[in-house]
């Protein structure tokens, strides 16, 4: 190709990843300033005034290592929003990739009857909106004695997780070579040392993404937590809600960056997984 | 002693017409060379895995030194089998690959170190230790996987299609290689082929399997001199049939009456066939045979080096005859010749 060519592609390539980065620019000045109205082009001064507000950081004065302990120690929303969506972005995680793992197995390795009909409905909470089906879930759940209790969101966050964690855990196992396993039994490996020598090695790099996948829906699913969670379980997200709708965009920037910032770091960490060259999503095919 | 026996094997798998594997019983004594030959999806695999236990038989039993095999979980029954396409596991490197049966086993690692190096010695490969799987050429990644079979001392050493993925000069090699091994640890191997010419080559004895049933079990000799069937001896090469009735204790064939003295001829029904193979077929211009000729036409003549191929029409029928090229100049074709079936080469099957 011809350098100028490339020269303009790359250049697309930086204005198109600072468009989408704008806004996050626009986010980190709000949260960190005081009053900016509508003519100036940047803040008249700079302050942690929503910061403190979100009780995230201590007031002025009190800004030592004990103050800060002693802030969230204390119990603020925020923490507890925080506490509760990290503990069940994890459990869902967990859970979604225990119950996903030989379903993918079959759904990757063997062919069937029905095989195509089982996946659409499988994947089918990612089509239908979530109020289509939340509402009658919720009926159940009050009757089941879930309702506004910590599992019952755990539980009904699977559902908008699970098409997520088994398409791309089915991918893996469909360049999977199960024979992998077969070698290593014959070899003397009991069932318990193959799966943890052989069989893990060859899909930890799907259920990376996988996990990814899984947590970040859990960490962003508001109008489930909000109905099933009958206002009892406070997560991030409600709180994200609840703090926009009061009206100070620096406040609301704040509890943004504080969202997003978990999606950020997993990503950052985990992009070499979810790459072209991972084999995350080709087992050992592709070795 | 690892005497390994398998009586009345039975394997159907869903959605299949017939059994993978029907009614297979084989008896193969301690240190031979055995092949399963027959085309592809003919079962042969299937009884592979079998034996490994990577799948339970429907019915029947198989047994080691008179213990059956089929209670024993996979990993301790001191069957190792090697793949077709080796499955060295990517993510070790070739020590590892080649120790992990011995680890699998609790060995200490200074012992298992150096018995990896013996084996890889072995399998004249001794200076790759450190690298990866991905790293070596197709040979050496089968002489790993047999190196890694291998190290663990199995009663029982199965190997499927093991030169199937190589290039013909590889093939010779590793072939040579997988003898001197077996003949020096003295193992009961049992390799699976598709290949008839790799079969005769290497095994002891041949197990002929078509459609997941056993045809015959027999050196390869027998299977060029005195085959069961007409599939067996076409699957070895045979081309040259002939339909033949026995009157009157005469056996009487497509092209003319023939003598024959075989040891299965009471055997024969009325109704047979009687084949040949091309290079026992004699041709001449002149008539010097005494019985057994018939005159033909010749209809080709194929050179290829050492051997020429014939074509000859006796009546409706055309036999194949392969003669060697050296002094057999005069014979062109359209020529009329005499063709010599001689007695004991000729061979009759049911059919």
């Amino acid at each position: 190709m011809d350098t100028n060519l490339k020269k303009t592609n790359i250049y697309a390539i930086y204005l198109g990843a600072f468009i989408l980065i704008l806004p996050l620019i626009a986010f980190f000045i709000n949260a960190f300033s005081f009053r900016w109205f509508y003519p100036q082009l940047i803040p008249k001064e700079l302050s942690l005034q929503a910061w403190v507000r979100l009780k995230l950081i201590p007031k002025e004065g009190l800004r030592s290592l004990d103050g800060f302990i002693d802030l969230w120690l204390s119990n603020p929303a925020i923490i507890k929003a925080l506490v509760n969506s990290v503990t069940i972005g994890v459990i869902v995680t967990i859970v979604s990739i225990i119950i996903a793992l030989p379903a993918a197995r079959v759904l990757g390795l063997l062919n069937f009857r029905f095989k195509k009909l089982i996946i659409f409905i499988m994947i089918s909470p990612t089509i239908l909106p979530p109020i289509a089906f939340v509402l009658g879930l919720n009926i159940n759940f009050i009757s089941w004695g879930f309702s506004g209790s910590f599992w019952g969101v755990c539980l009904v966050h699977l559902v908008p997780i699970m098409p997520y964690v088994v398409l791309t855990m089915t991918g893996i196992f469909a360049n999977y070579n199960p024979d992998f396993e077969h070698q290593a039994r014959t070899l003397g490996a009991n069932k318990f040392r193959t799966f943890y020598l052989i069989t893990l090695p060859a899909i930890a790099p799907g259920m990376v993404v996988a996990a990814l996948f899984a947590f970040l829906v859990s960490w962003s699913q508001y109008l489930l937590t909000f109905l099933i969670g009958a206002g009892k379980i406070m997560t991030l997200p409600l709180l994200v809600f609840s703090t926009a709708s009061s009206g100070n965009p620096a406040l609301t920037a704040a509890i943004s960056i504080v969202f997003i910032f978990p999606a950020i770091v997993i990503l950052f960490f985990t992009s070499k997984f979810v790459s072209g060259d991972s084999s995350a999503t080709s087992g050992f095919g592709k070795l | 002693m690892s005497d390994l026996k398998i009586s009345n094997l039975f394997k159907s798998f869903p959605g299949m017409d017939r059994p993978a594997v029907n009614n297979v019983s084989l008896d193969i004594k301690t240190g031979g060379l055995i092949a399963f030959l027959g085309p592809s999806g003919c079962g042969k695999t299937t009884i592979l895995k079998m034996i490994t236990g990577l799948f339970p038989p429907d019915s029947g039993d198989i047994t080691l030194n008179n213990e059956s095999l089929l209670p024993i979980p996979t990993e301790k029954r001191g069957v190792v089998m090697v793949f077709q396409n080796y499955l060295l596991f990517p993510y070790m490197n070739v020590n590892e690959n080649v120790g992990f049966a011995l680890k699998m086993k609790g060995m200490d690692k200074g012992e298992i170190d150096k018995k990896v190096k013996d084996m890889l010695e072995l399998v004249k490969l001794p200076d790759i230790g450190n690298r990866r799987p991905k790293q070596l050429s197709g040979g050496q990644q089968q002489r790993v996987a047999l190196a890694r079979a291998l190290i663990s001392k199995p009663r029982l050493l199965l190997l499927d299609e093991p030169l199937s993925n190589l290039d013909a000069h590889l093939r010779d090699e590793m072939r040579e290689l997988i003898v001197t091994i077996q003949q020096k640890l003295n193992v009961t191997t049992v390799f699976v082929t598709h290949d008839q010419e790799e079969a005769v080559l290497l095994a002891d004895n041949i197990a002929l399997i078509f459609d997941g049933e056993l045809q015959s079990f027999a050196s390869p000799k027998e299977y060029y001199e005195s085959p069961i069937n007409e599939r067996a001896a076409r699957f070895f090469g045979g081309v040259n049939f002939l339909k033949s009735t026995i009157k009157n204790q005469e056996i009487d064939t497509e092209i003319g009456a023939l003598n024959y003295n075989q040891k299965n001829k009471k055997d024969l029904n009325s109704n047979h066939l009687l084949t040949i193979r091309p290079e026992n077929i004699k041709i001449s211009k002149t008539n010097t045979f005494k019985e057994n000729y018939f005159s033909g036409i010749v209809t080709s003549i194929i050179f290829s080096g050492t051997n020429t191929r014939y074509k000859i029409k006796i009546k409706d029928i055309i036999l194949d005859c392969s003669v060697q090229s050296v002094g057999n100049k005069e014979i062109s074709k359209n020529d009329q010749v005499f063709v010599h079936l001689p007695e004991d080469k000729i061979w009759g099957m049911n059919d």
